[in-house]
């Protein structure tokens, strides 16, 4: 093997890697929120509501869960153009990672409503709680603890897919190491640092969701 | 020139399924021997194995699949062997689907109640012969399910070999489009196709999922 590593052209670019990340950190908490908002209302659409709702939703989720995000992203940015809807690359990635992510953050967020017990609210009930208190208490809170680890693991499988991203010329880390293997030709050393900086990334929102667990979901039912 | 979309291009991207399928069944076949190593690494008393197959898991979850299709593709040609994206894609599909398979078996092995392989081992036999008759057969069991689940991500995840230029489903629309600039009627038909290969396969695994919780409820 006579191949000469050369990882001086990247290093020399790293500012451009650095703003690359930023904006794939933009966009996986950007689509976070906007999914969030398209899962919560499908979700409670979906449990609780008649079947004119509930028969569009499932179109929905099962449509974006069972074909692939880069024909997804390619659609947004490519074919809604001709229906009069154009969009920025960074507008349609985000627009794209929301509208994915919000399937998959529906179906966990339903399972969360669903492992609520009736007895448990109508025990709320019984207690004199307001419908609100019940909401918060009885529902959103414990929802929240059950459905937390599979929400978050999907969100870090969220920032790994905005990878993808970059093939619709979006400017995030993936698209940033193109760029810069496509001036300096050291293809292998780009992607082998951005690599890293992917699992940087995604150790470093594992350790932030666990923080934001710590904080906000540990009261008493555990201990 | 622009031509229009047709029967002809209708066909081509029909077709281009197949690459798709193949792709998939190679990364499944190879993923699935992978996957049974790094399971059983993961599960196995030697710490060195262990934490070999822990690091290695880590990575390929914590990465994006992507990436690791470019690190293969282009790491093939530092090692002399020539760029073939066939190759390249089939290859970086393999070890990301091992990964996944690896820890989604470890779970299945260690669902299997501890006393089975500690019968096996007071009846006297050896890792081998408790592995192959006792543990793995339950976890297989258990296995269909998520494994099945698994297999519709991995299908998906080959639409990204059209990055490095293997002519796939997706490849096949994106060509099409570039030729008949029919986006929404070309990336309809290639969603379509996803669906149709991809839809059986999470109601197959959906409806295992459940009758496996109706049968385990009792």
């Amino acid at each position: 093997m006579s191949y000469v590593f050369n990882f001086a052209p990247v290093f020399e670019n790293f500012d451009q890697l650095l703003v690359g990340a930023w904006i794939t950190i933009q966009l996986t908490f950007g689509a976070i929120i906007f999914g969030t908002l398209i899962a919560v209302p499908c979700a409670i659409g979906k449990t609780a509501g008649p079947r004119y709702v509930v028969w569009p939703i499932n179109a929905y989720i099962e449509l974006i869960r069972n074909t692939p995000f880069l024909i997804q992203i390619f659609f947004i940015y490519f074919a809604l153009p001709g229906l009069g809807l154009r969009f920025n690359p960074n507008t349609a990635a985000l627009i794209a990672l929301s509208v994915n992510v919000g399937a998959y953050a529906t179906e966990i967020v339903r399972a969360g409503i669903e492992s609520i017990q009736k007895g448990q609210i109508e025990a709320g009930i019984a207690l004199g709680l307001k419908r609100h208190q019940i909401f918060r208490y009885i529902i959103f809170k414990p929802a929240m603890r059950t459905i937390y680890p599979a929400i978050t693991s999907q969100f870090i499988y969220l920032m790994l897919t905005s990878s993808v991203v970059s093939a619709i010329s979006a400017t995030d880390l993936a698209a940033a190491g193109n760029n810069i293997q496509s001036q300096t030709f050291a293809a292998f050393e780009v992607y082998l640092v951005i690599t890293a900086m992917y699992l940087v990334l995604s150790l470093g929102f594992s350790a932030l969701f666990t923080l934001i667990q710590r904080l906000a979901f540990t009261y008493p039912t555990s201990r | 020139m622009i031509r229009p979309f047709g029967m002809n291009e209708f066909w081509f991207i029909v077709m281009a399924a197949q690459w798709t399928i193949a792709l998939s069944a190679v990364a499944f076949g190879g993923g699935a021997v992978g996957g049974l190593l790094i399971a059983l690494a993961r599960t196995s008393k030697l710490p060195a194995f262990r934490y070999a197959a822990l690091v290695f898991i880590r990575i390929f979850q914590g990465t994006p699949l992507l990436m690791q299709l470019f690190l293969v593709f282009f790491g093939l040609n530092i090692f002399g062997i020539g760029v073939n994206p066939w190759v390249a894609a089939a290859a970086a599909l393999t070890l990301h689907a091992s990964a996944f398979l690896g820890e989604i078996w470890r779970g299945c092995i260690e669902a299997v109640p501890s006393g089975q392989p500690e019968a096996a081992w007071a009846l006297g036999l050896g890792y081998r012969d408790t592995m192959v008759s006792i543990v793995l057969p339950q976890a297989a069991r258990i296995a269909v399910a998520p494994t099945v689940g698994f297999l519709v991500q991995l299908i998906k995840g080959t639409s990204l070999a059209s990055i490095i230029g293997f002519v796939e489903l997706t490849r096949a629309g994106q060509i099409i489009n570039n030729a008949t600039f029919a986006p929404l009627t070309v990336f309809s038909v290639v969603a379509a196709l996803y669906f149709i290969l991809c839809w059986p396969l999470s109601m197959f695994a959906r409806s295992l999922e459940l009758r496996f919780a109706s049968e385990t409820r009792r």
